[in-house]
């Protein structure tokens, strides 16, 4: 397996009312040791996944959102979000927790993880990709 | 070469049709299956959105799924092409790549 | 040109197993290759030899393990999506104690990591979702 294939998330998916974020998150920490092109993408209520200010105590299930800023550690560090998707749910960049990386090829600069791309540049980084999994 | 889109949603209770309509590329394959195959049908509310992207992306329907939902050819929306469950694999073996609308 | 499938549902309450099945059926008669077939979500719950569905129902169980026999098809449900929902192969039931004879993984079916996703996606030349 010396190929190195493009890999693409898409998190189209709420957190809590179903499992699908999180088990989907269940693979992209597990993939990360693969060694391919890995790339995340929050369209429609995906982009809730990533809302600041999660907590879970009341519902007695993991908050499992602190993993999403953990992903630069695994070496995944493209999640692109969609604008259009945020706008439409009364959202902007600012509601979405930060997620970063340490950039090794840059002195371990912190980088944003966060790429922020209208409809028709997701359109175009879906159509890049070798293999797209949706949960 | 170009991406087929998988839909399986009603777009009468979900967007994943309308979603994937708006991010599909000029040349692009949309599938429907399962209650996405009611997205096929003409005279609804939602004919519309298959109907301004004509042209530009190629729309095919899973007839086993027409058919099991009682929906006879001819109320399908003009240019859009039944295929069985082998054209359904002719289908992503010709595309470069899938991606379900879930 | 090689496939792998990924089904994301379990069977009777969403029509995705039967889509993956009639599709991987089609594609195997077809003389295309299939890589994996993974089983993820509630996807594992193809993978229980326990179910009991009516006589006049299609046994979507025995229709994945047929498959599996008559094609050698390489049917991989998730471990950690099988442990949350109680499917269980003999060495998963002696580590975890869950008795003798509490192994309920289908014939045809074996339960291994995540990987076996991530490497179906690697090596087939195209992958399909199935799911809700």
């Amino acid at each position: 397996m010396s190929q190195v294939k493009k890999f693409l998330y898409v998190n189209r998916k709420a957190p809590y009312g179903t499992i699908y974020a999180l088990e989907s998150l269940e693979v992209v920490l597990i993939g990360a040791a693969f060694d391919q092109d890995v790339s995340l993408a929050f369209i429609d209520d995906g982009v809730f996944q990533l809302a600041k200010g999660q907590d879970t105590k009341g519902l007695g299930v993991k908050n499992f959102s602190p993993t999403y800023r953990a992903l630069g550690d695994y070496g995944v560090t493209k999640l692109y979000v969609e604008k259009e998707a945020l706008a439409e749910r009364g959202l902007s960049e600012d509601d979405l927790m930060p997620v970063t990386y340490e950039d090794e090829n840059d002195g371990f600069a912190e980088k944003p993880s966060l790429i922020f791309v209208d409809r028709a540049e997701m359109a175009r980084v879906m159509a890049e990709q070798d293999v797209i999994l949706s949960f | 070469m170009s991406t087929l889109h998988m839909v399986n949603k009603s777009p009468f209770e979900r967007g994943a049709m309308q979603s994937c309509l708006e991010h599909a590329l000029e040349g692009d394959g949309v599938l429907l299956f399962e209650d996405g195959v009611y997205g096929a049908v003409k005279g609804s509310a939602v004919t519309g959105l298959i109907e301004n992207k004509a042209g530009s992306v190629k729309v095919y329907v899973l007839g086993p799924d027409l058919a099991a939902r009682g929906i006879a050819g001819g109320r399908l929306i003009e240019g859009i092409t039944v295929v069985d469950y082998p054209g359904f694999v002719d289908l992503v073996t010709a595309h470069k790549g899938t991606q379900s609308w879930l | 040109m090689k496939l792998s499938i990924l089904v994301n549902e379990g069977p009777y309450t969403h029509q995705s197993a039967d889509s993956a099945y009639q599709f991987t059926k089609a594609a195997l008669e077809k003389g295309v290759e299939i890589f994996r077939v993974f089983f993820y979500h509630d996807g594992v719950n193809n993978g229980t030899r326990l179910t009991v569905p009516p006589q006049d129902d299609r046994n979507i169980q025995k229709n994945w393990s047929e498959l599996a026999e008559q094609y050698k098809l390489d049917l991989v449900v998730c471990i950690a999506a099988a442990q949350r929902r109680g499917i269980l192969d003999e060495g998963e039931a002696k580590r975890h104690g869950k008795g003798d004879g509490a192994a309920n993984i289908a014939p045809g079916f074996r339960i291994s990591g995540l990987g076996q996703l991530i490497e179906a996606g690697i090596e087939a030349d195209r992958l399909v979702v199935f799911g809700d």
